[in-house]
């Protein structure tokens, strides 16, 4: 059997590429190679399948990213899905992967550049949907720091969880995402001020907190590889207000980490 | 500080646990949804079985798992891989196929299965079930998916027929002869979809009961069964949408009948994918499924006691 493929001939299998051309491109006629029974026209029937392709794929976003929608309003996202599946659809038959680019294309998107935060509230959303689907691990105690010697306490460097995750925003991203992720009505959003959203999930919950300036820059550091003294130093040089010790208690009771070693 | 948390989950079960290995035979079940677990414990004597997209549980941990982990303590579960794409004239995609494999190795479910339509093409996923033409071709390239696909996993695939809408023109076999050519080529079992049977019947003009004559019962493990929607195709005439959003229609019991009373008491489930009702609603649709199978196990006890009485 293992020679077969081999003998078959390649006209015989390009039933695909030419059944899928069409199914995102509206512009593209029905295929000359599907009919309907006893040769009928098959326009509407060929349109069930690219119904089903595009409304499936909005759906999967508008799944993965309701805050965006409830923003928006159901209308403006679906409009706005639409372009975005025919431009970038997926490409893992993993649905809760799709949705990558979402957030870029949204910061480009003509009709939503009136949202200039809209962007980071989608970042947040996906960040949100890894840290739920991220592997199972034991987080970091929250006392394991204390039994580390003060000299030695520079040199760490912190493991982060699998489901950790930073999106960093000018915008007031995490209250607008909080605000319409919450059930019951949203009420205006004045506050104009930058926040970063830090997302764990160091149970079954994924859990989204707002952090202080000065602690985002710190985690960043510390995501990256940085050892503490030289993470905390970065945060203090750009955050003259920075309070390090609340900043590693925020971290730790948030579940960001799973283990510490020692830096070179 | 602000939180938002994902509901309630119960206890996660290690990873490594190896669960019962309960009978299906005979059983209803229906799709499993994450939010009807708490009610489905809660229900108390566990009866049927639970059917998950495979790829629902393809990601690393998390809720998913948990969920997953805990209903199999309980329950017979079936696992139904939706884009693996075997319908296609494309290889099957390794790293896919190799999570398939880790599902199986992990959650021991009682059926595996898969559909012959193809989902991706290239670098795109097209998320629906595709169709192809049923040719000399195809028929070797899906065989081959079918044995790769066995090798791997290390136990037979139930393939399900598909609900189609449009004709494909290259076609030059029917999709009984097909299917049931796939089935003695690959031994592979089937799954027999009544709702698409129904579907596809009334889309293509056929007699479903003429499909049903001719499609090889003896090799079928499971039976699915769903609602559908209608429309109407370019001449207005009756056009049905495979869309598991409601319960089963009385024509597709009818017919599922008459498949039970010639085949035996077949593992049966509901499919229920959207406008996803509450646990007791979806419940009652296994609970009629049920007692048709009960009254056919009961009949061929009925019969044998006279035979041999």
């Amino acid at each position: 059997m293992a020679d077969v493929p081999s003998r078959v001939p390649l006209e015989a299998c390009d039933y695909a590429a030419r059944f899928a051309a069409p199914l995102l491109d509206p512009a593209c006629t029905t295929p000359a190679l599907v009919a309907g029974p006893n040769s009928k026209r098959a326009d509407k029937r060929f349109n069930v399948y690219r119904n089903n392709v595009t409304v499936s794929l909005i759906e999967a976003l508008a799944a993965t990213f309701p805050a965006v929608q409830r923003v928006t309003g159901e209308v403006f996202f679906r409009a706005m899905a639409r372009f975005h599946v025919r431009e970038s659809p997926p490409t893992s038959p993993l649905l809760f992967e799709y949705g990558r680019d979402f957030p870029d294309f949204i910061a480009r998107y003509e009709y939503a550049q009136s949202m200039p935060w809209l962007a980071d509230v989608a970042r947040i959303e996906r960040a949100w949907l890894d840290a739920y689907h991220a592997a199972d691990a034991k987080v970091l105690a929250a006392d394991a720091i204390a039994a580390i010697p003060a000299e030695r306490l520079g040199g760490i460097v912190f493991e982060p969880h699998p489901a950790t995750r930073l999106v960093r925003s000018v915008y007031p991203a995490v209250t607008i995402f909080a605000a319409n992720r919450a059930e019951g009505p949203v009420s205006r959003v004045d506050n104009a001020a930058p926040e970063s959203a830090l997302v764990t999930r160091p149970d079954l919950d994924v859990i989204v907190r707002r952090l202080s300036t000065g602690t985002d820059i710190l985690l960043d550091a510390l995501l990256r590889g940085r050892p503490l003294a030289e993470a905390a130093e970065i945060a203090a040089t750009q955050c003259p207000t920075f309070d390090l010790a609340a900043g590693i208690a925020v971290m730790l009771e948030a579940g960001a980490f799973t283990a510490i070693h020692q830096g070179g | 500080m602000m939180t938002i948390s994902t509901r309630a989950a119960p206890e996660l079960a290690p990873a490594t646990a190896h669960f019962p290995g309960y009978d299906i035979g005979g059983l209803a079940g229906t799709s499993f949804k994450p939010q009807h677990l708490l009610a489905i414990l809660e229900d108390g004597e566990p009866r049927g079985f639970f059917e998950v997209h495979a790829e629902n549980y393809m990601g690393a941990g998390g809720p998913p798992h948990a969920a997953l982990a805990r209903l199999r303590q309980d329950y017979p579960v079936s696992l139904h891989g939706v884009c693996m794409s075997i319908g296609g004239p494309e290889r099957l995609d390794k790293a896919h196929l190799e999570r398939f494999r880790g599902l199986v190795e992990r959650y021991e479910p009682a059926l595996v299965s898969e559909h012959l339509a193809w989902s991706t093409h290239r670098t795109t996923y097209y998320n629906d079930l595709l169709p192809l033409p049923y040719t000399a071709a195809t028929l070797a390239r899906v065989s081959d998916h079918i044995d790769e696909v066995q090798e791997t996993i290390g136990r037979p695939l139930l393939l399900e027929n598909p609900s189609t809408y449009v004709v494909l023109k290259e076609s030059v076999m029917s999709e009984t002869s097909f299917i049931r050519e796939l089935a003695k080529r690959t031994g592979c079992g089937l799954l027999l979809d009544v709702n698409n049977v129904f579907v596809s019947a009334i889309n293509h003009g056929y007699s479903a009961l003429e499909y049903l004559a001719d499609f090889p019962l003896e090799h079928v493990g499971e039976i699915h069964l769903a609602g559908h929607k209608e429309q109407e195709d370019d001449e207005g005439e009756r056009l049905l949408i495979d869309s598991h959003d409601g319960p089963v229609a009385d024509a597709v019991w009818t017919l599922y009948q008459r498949v039970i009373r010639r085949a035996g008491p077949i593992p049966t489930l509901i499919e229920w994918d959207s406008a996803i009702p509450d646990w007791p609603i979806l419940k009652a649709e296994a609970e009629a499924a049920q007692a048709i199978l009960d009254r056919e196990a009961a009949a061929i006890l009925d019969e044998r006691v006279l035979t041999h009485g």
